[in-house]
């Protein structure tokens, strides 16, 4: 443990097991659109971790610009993926992915 | 072991103990506050990263603005928990196969060719401002990329409120077109009629 130096790996590890857990995360709630989401969010901190490590890594502030984006991105990715629920909810009553069937011919 | 290595231990069995409590917690509302308590774990670690300006930015706009929208639509619906948690772990062993698969794979290629020690990584903004410099890099180098962010915010503000807009019969409101094609003629009518007087 002594031995134990930090570096670009520990990160880089750090989103690895993050995007999979969310991973996990999306074959486990796959009935619930709300919890979906949340993984999505998780999958996309996983990445902005990666980008924010090799930024730090390599004296390129590309990265952390990158991320800035992505950030932006993916908040108004959730606020039109929230309005997309509540219409859902609204109109069938459920947010259960297995209802939401209607295209089925 | 130093501080920073200290603190990077923390803060990620934090994130990735919250994390797993985010996807398996049965209640929405308390995945969606321990996804708050991961966004926070990540925040104190890109703030060892040196990337003061997005940690600060991720609290603010995610924990502050996000969660609390996530929060919002949660507790509006009424879910029916029983329905949705039928099956929950049914593809378990599948996931958590592909799961770990995913980090392993990942973890073989990452654990030996990125191998960069903290001694060798070069310091960015040693004696300038993290936001400092990326304010300059976004309003030169990234301007346009930064105006098509704007652009995409705006649209998922239209998109957002176009969406859950609703139209009831009731509602009383006023119709501006109509108002201001009104002309004097359709409010105002002059009579001519003799006067009354007392005498």
């Amino acid at each position: 443990m002594l031995t134990f130096s930090l570096g670009l790996t520990h990160y880089l590890v750090l989103g690895a097991i993050l995007f999979a857990i969310s991973v996990i995360g999306i074959f486990l709630n796959r009935k619930n659109v709300i919890v979906l989401l949340m993984a999505i969010e998780l999958m996309l901190l996983a990445v902005n971790t990666n980008f924010i490590a090799f930024s730090h890594y390599l004296g390129d502030y590309g990265g952390q610009v990158f991320v800035f984006f992505v950030l932006t991105v993916a908040a108004a990715e959730s606020a039109i993926g929230l309005a997309i629920l509540v219409l859902l909810f609204r109109n069938l009553n459920t947010i259960n992915v297995e209802d939401l069937d209607q295209l089925k011919g | 072991m130093d501080f920073k290595t200290a603190l990077f231990i923390i803060f990620a069995v934090v994130l990735i103990g919250a994390a797993l409590r985010v996807i398996t917690a049965r209640n929405p509302v308390h995945a969606a506050l321990y996804l708050v308590l991961s966004f926070f774990s990540a925040a104190a670690i890109w703030m060892t990263l040196r990337a003061e300006f997005l940690s600060i930015a991720l609290v603010l706009v995610y924990v502050g603005a996000v969660m609390v929208l996530f929060l919002f639509v949660v507790m509006m619906l009424d879910i029916n928990l029983d329905k949705l948690r039928e099956g929950f772990w049914n593809y378990f062993p599948i996931a958590a196969v592909v799961g770990v698969l995913i980090v392993l794979e990942m973890a073989l290629v990452l654990i030996k060719t990125f191998l960069v020690p903290d001694a060798v990584a070069p310091v960015l903004g040693a004696n300038s401002s993290n936001t400092r410099d990326l304010g300059i890099l976004i309003f030169t180098d990234y301007v346009f990329a930064f105006e098509i962010a704007a652009a995409i915010l705006l649209v998922a503000i239209i998109a957002a409120v176009a969406l859950t807009l609703r139209r009831r019969k009731d509602t009383k409101g006023q119709n501006p077109a109509e108002q201001i094609h009104t002309r004097r003629a359709d409010r105002v009518r002059l009579v001519a009629m003799a006067s009354e007087g007392k005498d």
